[in-house]
């Protein structure tokens, strides 16, 4: 599918301005998680400025759709698309994980835009199937989609796959997982601690509409994310292949999971972001 | 002795669940919000209502009771009222983190109905048997605990629960109850009820040995002593009040429950009374052990939960005094 190439270049910039945001909340808060936040900054800006239905100024309007991000630990690029789309003022991210903060270090539903409080790996897209069921009562078509970013390495938890089981079961076709697929998780490469790979056929198997993407393209992104709409009767997996820490080339495909930013990292970063 | 909405002899045997099914079934005709989800449960009245008329109200996990907490956290995100069912020991030893990070901390309105709980699932054993479930839950912020003793009690119980907007776990035992409580039993959550009146000392109890404990307080009246008891059926928030109230004026206190003594029921009065007006505390209850499979009276008798042993350790109580 083609898409307007202003557009793209619009969601390019604005997952810049997401990255950019993210080092000055890690370098302000004294520590965050920069290869997932990276990693996914594409995939948020996708879906917050572009593909899901909500409101800024209302955010707790019935009809939006849900955005669960279940590898909650990665706030920081979830933070700086809320705070860029308005939910609140972005000097909130100087506070960052700070005594007080609203923003704390792991997401929480006090947020505005906010819909679940993670840190607890592999309960996400329970949360998501639970949110995506209730769309659906009493209505010929749900009232709402729900979009549940899981990690890779999230994927080792055995409460992922009881949701796979019963979303398919129960043909929850509201629902998309997408996998950010970066080959990390916090101690090593995903294949070397218990090997996932190959994810997507795991998603088939299970009974999921499951694709795989680049993660960092935005015509596929866009293209997984309307071909999930007009899939039904299955509930949807995009497996998006990602580059930990995508954004800045001297950390690409470093394992900087959760990391403090030195003065040379924050300038290095700032010379491709700011 | 004067007792307070007991019943004369005490009415018939009914289990918890049946209780609870009866007054949800009614309460879901007329609350839309009302979701059921089951971790494959026996659903009682209230699953083959929804069956056949509310099906897309009704979610069954299968044996997965993490997916099964979290799911119904995702429907009271997005509004609902779900009550969740599967046994005790399968809903804390196996979605502890579910219920602590998914329901209590976010305040979500979530009813977790806590089957065949404590002690006395006497056939099933000790793998199946929860004796720390109220040490477990009341160490989690923002959630209730609440601990029937009768179908009355039970089906009151259930309303108020639907009623309160936030999480709730409720402990229902298995064996069947006899009806102890006339129908215009106060219910109050947080509120304990004076079962009977008494100044010489006070029996603390809840859910299941509350009949126990009115048979200890028949035996102790043959010999003198006029004890109070107190239905703390709601065991977070405890009533402190109820409690220091009956250490003020009895100057000694029994605990009675079908769990651990460690951090239960016994713990908990024993905090409050240490913190605020110490008198001696006799704690009846499973004293750092397992269960086993054998007959209610057997492990009554095996555990130390019978009316004698309550009565036994009121004798021993008022000693201290």
């Amino acid at each position: 599918m083609a898409y307007d190439e202003k557009l793209i270049a619009a969601l390019k910039s604005k997952a810049k301005t997401l990255r950019r945001d993210t080092i000055e909340m890690i370098k302000a808060g004294g520590a965050g998680w920069l290869g997932g936040s990276f990693s996914q900054a594409d995939i948020i800006t996708a879906l917050m400025f572009h593909h899901l239905k909500h409101d800024p100024g209302n955010p707790k309007w019935e009809e939006r759709d849900r955005l669960i991000v279940s590898k909650a630990h990665c706030c920081e690029t979830v933070y700086a698309a809320l705070g860029e789309a308005g939910y609140f003022d972005k000097k909130e991210y100087r506070s960052y994980g700070k005594f007080g903060a609203v923003l704390q270090a792991h997401t929480e539903r006090i947020v505005p835009g906010i819909e679940y409080s993670g840190g607890s790996l592999g309960q996400g897209l329970s949360f998501a199937l639970g949110e995506a069921m209730a769309a659906r009562i009493g209505r010929p078509t749900p009232l709402y989609r729900v979009f549940c970013i899981l990690g890779d390495g999230e994927c080792n938890e055995g409460q992922v796959w009881e949701a796979v089981m019963a979303a398919a079961h129960y043909k929850v076709d509201n629902l998309v997982a997408i996998i950010d697929h970066n080959k990390f998780q916090s101690g090593s490469k995903v294949e070397d601690r218990i090997n996932l790979i190959p994810m997507v056929e795991k998603w088939q198997t299970f009974g999921w509409n499951a694709v795989e993407i680049d993660g960092h393209n935005y015509t596929e992104i866009l293209t997984a994310l309307e071909n999930a709409d007009k899939t039904p009767g299955q509930p949807h997996a995009i497996v998006a292949h990602t580059v930990k820490c995508k954004g800045v080339p001297a950390f690409e495909h470093k394992n900087l999971h959760f990391c403090k930013l030195t003065d040379d990292m924050y300038a290095e970063a700032m010379a491709v972001l700011g | 002795m004067k007792r307070n909405f007991v019943m004369e002899p005490f009415g018939e045997s009914k289990t918890m669940y049946e209780a609870y099914n009866e007054a949800l079934v009614e309460l879901a005709k007329e609350n839309s919000d009302i979701v059921v989800l089951y971790g494959d449960f026996p659903r009682g009245a209230v699953g083959e209502l929804f069956e056949k008329e509310f099906p897309d109200r009704l979610v069954d996990v299968g044996i997965a009771e993490a997916n099964l907490i979290t799911t119904a956290a995702g429907m009271a995100g997005a509004g609902k009222i779900a009550f969740t069912h599967c046994h005790g020991i399968f809903a804390v030893g196996r979605a502890y983190n579910q219920i602590r990070q998914n329901v209590a901390f976010d305040w979500l309105n979530v009813k977790i109905v806590m089957c065949n709980s404590g002690m006395l699932w006497a056939f099933m054993g000790g793998s199946h048997q929860i004796i720390e479930d109220i040490a477990a839950l009341r160490a989690i912020p923002n959630l209730l605990l609440i601990s029937p003793a009768d179908q009355v009690e039970t089906r009151k119980a259930v309303r108020a629960i639907t009623k309160y907007e936030g999480p709730v776990a409720l402990r229902l035992a298995n064996p069947p109850t006899p009806t102890i409580y006339t129908e215009d039993l106060p219910f109050e959550l947080g509120k304990a009820v004076t079962v009977a009146d008494g100044d010489d000392v006070t029996i603390i109890a809840t859910g299941i040995m509350l009949p126990d404990s009115l048979q200890a307080v028949d035996i102790l009246a043959g010999e003198g002593v006029k004890a109070r008891l107190l239905d703390m059926h709601t065991i977070k928030p405890i009533d402190e009040e109820a409690v220091l109230k009956a250490a003020r004026e009895t100057g000694a206190i029994v605990t009675v429950e079908d769990s651990s003594v460690l951090g239960g029921l016994g713990g908990a009065v024993a905090e409050i009374v240490t913190e605020n007006r110490p008198v001696p505390v006799n704690r009846i209850g499973v004293r750092d052990r397992f269960g086993q499979s054998g007959t209610i009276a057997e492990l009554k008798e095996e555990y130390q939960l019978t009316a004698g042993h309550i009565a036994g350790a009121v004798r021993e109580v008022i000693k201290k005094k």
